[in-house]
């Protein structure tokens, strides 16, 4: 059964060793952080590294339950499933049990189950069902606008939870759309978006419409006569720059909450009054600077495993989940972190690799998609841990503690790995 | 274009995450955070600073238990506030005070509340403590003195300064150091070595455990108890003397070079400088610019030595073969230089040397100190033999004692006069006030004392040191162990030796005679001067007086140099038999000379030149 035709037989090897070394190393961190007593086994239940053992085991029969599993079941159901996941999402607004301000989990007594994590893979599922469905033609508007519903709706869901950090990860959906022939220039448009969001609040809506005049006097100015832009348009969408940019600062100060412009201030050093500043930083901007300075204290080779002295003293709050990064940053240094990012970068590479090897349509938009939702808890979470973004809940694949993170991070890998072992027979 | 686009987001990203990284752990990064590392604490173990005994055994340097009342501001419950006031003794608006500037501090940190506690407020406050929650009391050690002398000795200690925690890494703030003295001098054997524990600390400061599980701690290392040379008892007593006058008193063992008793006045009780009053009882002494109590002029004091610096002279001349001990000069009460005539008080008539040391002619001396100029062709070279032969009995630099403070005095050679008249514009007959110890020589008294005990013991000295064994070990520095022999044969000192034990018999120290003790000595009467108002004013006569004793076998040698006591018999004669008296008889015989020193001041001789008012000098009140 286990031999060259067997459950493992066409299973990638080098993507279950990268799995496994993140898996170790993260748990190894997790052991660093929540160790309090040397004596206990690791074994022992009652320590968060104990049970982190437990949860990797539980992934282990996870993965196990997804081999053993027909390839097609998951092509065949995507769309009962996310039928299903947002069912679920519904209903915490009547049966969910609040965590930390956030209705998002459901209470089952022995586990807390957070929909939107299994809504993560039954999303990427239901996209990549929909596009390599034969009637759909993403070059047609309509059926862009549904492919976006399928991604928007869950996120919309989990939006008034709330919790922000988790819509924010459906967007990354959007890499599929990209690789499936989704214009461009529709990523173009959200990076200028973002860069006009971000020069707004530094600048202010005044300076940001001179600019933009500026652009356009420039180009229409010194153009080439064989160039041809269409004045009108550009006047409109430079028009609509401007009304953006009037929104932003609306929407700044009076939808956001005062929290979130904090950390907005804080990441777009927007605050100069140097007294603010520091308030904001031991308020909302603590937890960065405390990771920060355990990162920056590990220096080149780290203080050695288990002698992280801000990690024993419990400095970075959540260190053992979001922050687990500024551990591997204070015990083991640059080294280890550059080994760490070494190791996502190959192990998403590889992804990429297989996902463009497959001859079914589905298999590699799903695979794009497990690729995207990684990828993005991989960007934000290190990005915050390290201070180049604000601060954003989302957890480091499987490296933080939490089971149901684990176990569903690795379903969603493993669904990937099982439809890529069956890649031969998709051809007949 | 679109299959790359995710991957070389991937590349992008790793990129500006390992960029971001390099700038934190590598550029950001230094070596030394670990020193300021919030999560390590330190806790040092502090060994009880060594005892100092003197050269007898006697304890002079204790430790007494001080009692800190602290506050730990988040755990201090509610109390009876009028009753915890009364039983620190502070004031409700006090009280309130400090709370504030504790709670400022840190609300979760301990801080001192009221220092140092007397035994008896402690006692009292013992009982209660338990009813004050978040209030505790902590022992400190602090020195005890069972002496009220020796403070210029001892020195004392006090809280480190900015400046020594940036330049010596030993230290922390609010450990306590030596400032001066002994206390300074052998501050590493006395404090020993503190022990440290590294402590892991939470973000709330709370203690969770040792760092590293204790294998970067140290244990405390006692501290080592010092055996110094003074006497206590000759101490005291000569502190008693100086009641009233300011000078400097210096003796010694002739044969170790261990001081016996090196005292200043005025001085003030050592006690002064410890516990809750140490401040301000510091600021007075520290403002008083006049009579300067923590100025030490035993050590310090660079003066005239006067007569006593005869004696060197005629030893210089009986060693250059320039004199012979029955080489005589006419003393026409004075002498001349030139046209000058130059006082003298030893009565007139021939002098030989024996007589001239014990009447103090100025008259001989004058002449023997030309006699050594001339025997050279220029006066270059005379001084520069005569700079030699001086110096070699530690005059004129740092004798290199184990003292912290210190003077060098001055003798000086051809560069001086070069400098003050002018190259080849100066002679023997210019400089004549050398030979009597006046012009330009100085000495402290611990050099006159130094100087006295290379003649008593006929040609060689020991270095001057206070350290008599660590421990119960003899062990010292071999340095103080070793003989300087001065340029002097030894056979010359005898004549000179004589002549200042006719000092005693027959000569200007008739008065103090010590019955059953033959003593050498010289008395020295020193003019001295003062500005007022930008004018030379001349005061009251500095009393000098150099004595040994024995004269056979000497057991101790003593310089007095008192401020303004007039002729050299007077003060310091009188103080000099008298501790000499007491240390060699452990008694004193002349109770009525012993009590007029006691109880005799000189205050108003110092206040002369203060008073803004014409006064006389050298006035004979007895």
């Amino acid at each position: 059964m286990f031999g060259s035709r067997g459950l493992f037989g066409r299973i990638d090897w080098l993507t279950i060793l990268l799995y496994v070394l993140l898996v170790l190393v993260g748990w190894v961190n997790i052991y660093s952080t929540t160790l309090s007593d040397p004596d206990l086994s690791i074994f022992d239940f009652s320590t968060l590294y104990g049970k982190q053992l437990f949860f990797i085991g539980l992934a282990g029969l996870g993965i196990l339950f997804v081999l053993f599993i027909e390839t097609n079941f998951f092509e065949r159901f995507a769309s009962i499933f996310y039928i299903i996941s947002l069912i679920l999402l519904l209903g915490l607004f009547v049966f969910g049990k609040t965590i930390a301000g956030a209705t998002s989990w459901y209470d089952l007594g022995f586990f807390n189950l957070q929909p939107s994590e299994l809504a993560k893979m039954t999303t990427a599922l239901a996209l990549a069902k929909y596009l390599s469905d034969i009637q759909t033609d993403i070059r047609s508007r309509k059926h862009q606008i549904y492919a976006l519903a399928i991604i928007l709706l869950p996120a919309l869901l989990i939006l008034p939870q709330p919790d922000p950090g988790s819509s924010l990860i459906y967007f990354s959906l959007f890499f599929v759309l990209f690789r499936e022939g989704f214009p461009l220039y529709y990523l173009g448009i959200l990076v200028v978006m973002v860069a006009l969001f971000a020069t707004t609040l530094m600048f202010g809506t005044v300076w940001v419409s001179i600019g933009l005049l500026m652009l356009t006097i420039l180009i229409f100015g010194f153009k080439k006569k064989s160039t041809k832009i269409p004045l009108l348009p550009f006047i409109a969408i430079m028009g609509a720059a401007v009304l953006f940019s009037f929104s932003v600062r609306f929407v700044f100060d009076n939808v956001f909450e005062q929290r979130h412009r904090d950390r907005f201030a804080l990441w777009l050093s927007l605050e100069k009054d140097e007294k603010k500043l520091e308030e904001i930083r031991k308020t909302i901007g603590y937890n960065t600077y405390q990771s920060e300075k355990a990162i920056e204290s590990g220096g080149f080779f780290g203080k050695g495993f288990l002698e992280g002295t801000r990690t024993k003293g419990d400095f970075v709050p959540e260190q053992h989940t979001d922050y687990i990064f500024s551990s591997v940053g204070e015990e083991w240094g640059f080294l280890g972190t550059a080994t760490v990012i070494l190791l996502f970068s190959i192990f998403f590479l590889r992804l990429i690799f297989i996902a463009e090897r497959q001859k079914s349509d589905f298999s590699r938009m799903y695979g794009y998609g497990v690729i995207s939702i990684l990828l993005i808890h991989y960007f934000i979470n290190i990005g915050m841990v390290i201070g180049l973004l604000p601060t954003i809940g989302v957890p480091l694949p499987f490296f933080s503690y939490g089971g149901s993170g684990l176990i569903f991070f690795t379903m969603l890998l493993f669904v990937f790995l099982k439809l890529d072992s069956n890649r031969l027979k998709d051809g007949i | 274009m679109k299959k790359l686009l995710l991957s070389s987001i991937i590349v992008i990203i790793g990129f500006t995450f390992i960029g971001r990284l390099s700038y934190l752990q590598l550029f950001r990064f230094s070596p030394d955070q670990i020193l300021d590392d919030p999560a390590i604490k330190k806790i040092y173990d502090y060994p009880e600073r060594g005892y100092i005994y003197d050269r007898n055994g006697e304890l002079m340097v204790g430790n007494q238990p001080a009692y800190d009342v602290m506050v730990i501001p988040r755990e201090a419950k509610p109390l009876d506030t009028l009753e915890f006031c009364a039983l620190l003794g502070i004031d409700k608006p006090e009280f309130i005070n400090k709370m504030k500037k504790a709670r400022t501090y840190s609300p979760r940190l301990p801080s001192v509340l009221v220092p140092q506690l007397s035994k008896e407020d402690y006692a009292r406050l013992q009982e209660k403590m338990r009813h004050f929650e978040g209030y505790y009391i902590q022992k400190r050690s602090l020195r005890y003195y069972t002496t009220t002398g020796a403070a210029n000795v001892l020195g004392y200690i006090s809280e480190v300064n900015e400046w020594d925690l940036d330049n010596n890494p030993y230290y922390v703030a609010g450990e306590l150091k030596g400032r001066t003295g002994v206390e300074k001098q052998y501050e590493e054997i006395l404090r020993g070595r503190k022990g440290v524990k590294h402590i892991q600390k939470d973000r709330f400061n709370r203690d969770i455990g040792p760092y590293k599980s204790g294998r970067l701690d140290t244990l405390p290392e006692q501290g080592k108890e010092l055996r110094i040379t003074l006497d206590k008892t000759l101490q005291e007593y000569g502190e008693r003397l100086m009641y009233g006058k300011r000078g400097g008193i210096v003796a010694i063992e002739p044969k170790s070079g261990e001081i016996l008793a090196m005292i200043s006045g005025p001085t003030y009780d050592p006690s002064l400088l410890v516990g809750r009053e140490r401040s301000r009882n510091y600021s007075k002494l520290h403002y008083d610019s006049i009579s300067k109590p923590l100025f030490d002029r035993s050590i310090s004091f660079e003066k005239e030595p006067g007569s006593p610096f005869k004696t060197l002279n005629a030893l210089v001349g009986l060693q250059e073969g320039v004199l012979d001990p029955n080489t005589k000069f006419r003393c026409y009460n004075g002498f001349y230089v030139g046209n000058q005539k130059k006082g003298c008080h030893c009565g007139g008539g021939v002098r030989d040397m024996n007589s001239g040391i014990y009447q103090s002619c100025n008259a001989y001396f004058a002449g023997a100190f030309r006699k050594i100029y001339d025997k050279y062709p220029t006066t270059d070279e005379g001084m520069d033999v005569w700079e030699k032969h001086i110096k070699s009995f530690g005059l004129g630099n740092y004798l290199g004692t184990d003292m912290p403070t210190g003077r060098p005095g001055r003798i000086p050679g051809k560069e001086f006069y070069d400098r003050w008249y002018g190259d080849g514009r100066w002679a023997s007959s210019t400089i004549i006030s050398n030979s009597i110890g006046q012009g330009e020589v100085a000495a402290t008294p611990l050099q006159l004392a130094n100087m006295t005990a290379a003649i008593a013991n006929r040609g060689y000295y020991y270095t001057p040191h206070i350290l008599k064994s660590v421990g119960n070990s003899g062990a010292i520095d071999l340095k103080y162990t070793e003989p300087h022999y001065t340029t002097i044969d030894r056979k010359h000192f005898e004549p000179v030796i004589e002549g200042m034990a006719n000092v005693y018999k027959y000569g200007t120290a008739r008065w103090v005679q010590v019955p059953g003790i033959d003593i050498a000595g010289k008395t020295g009467t020193v003019e001295n001067f003062t500005r007022i108002d930008g004018q030379k004013v001349q005061l009251t006569d500095n009393s000098v007086f150099v004595a040994f004793a024995p004269v056979e076998n000497p057991k101790i040698a003593i310089a007095v140099y008192i401020e303004n006591g007039y002729y050299g018999a007077r003060y310091a004669g009188h103080i000099a038999s008298l501790l000499i008296e007491q240390y060699l008889k452990g008694e004193i015989t002349r109770t009525d000379l012993e009590k007029r020193m006691l109880e005799k001041t000189l205050e108003h001789e110092y206040a002369k030149p203060l008073s803004g008012e014409p006064f006389k000098i050298n006035e004979y009140v007895w």
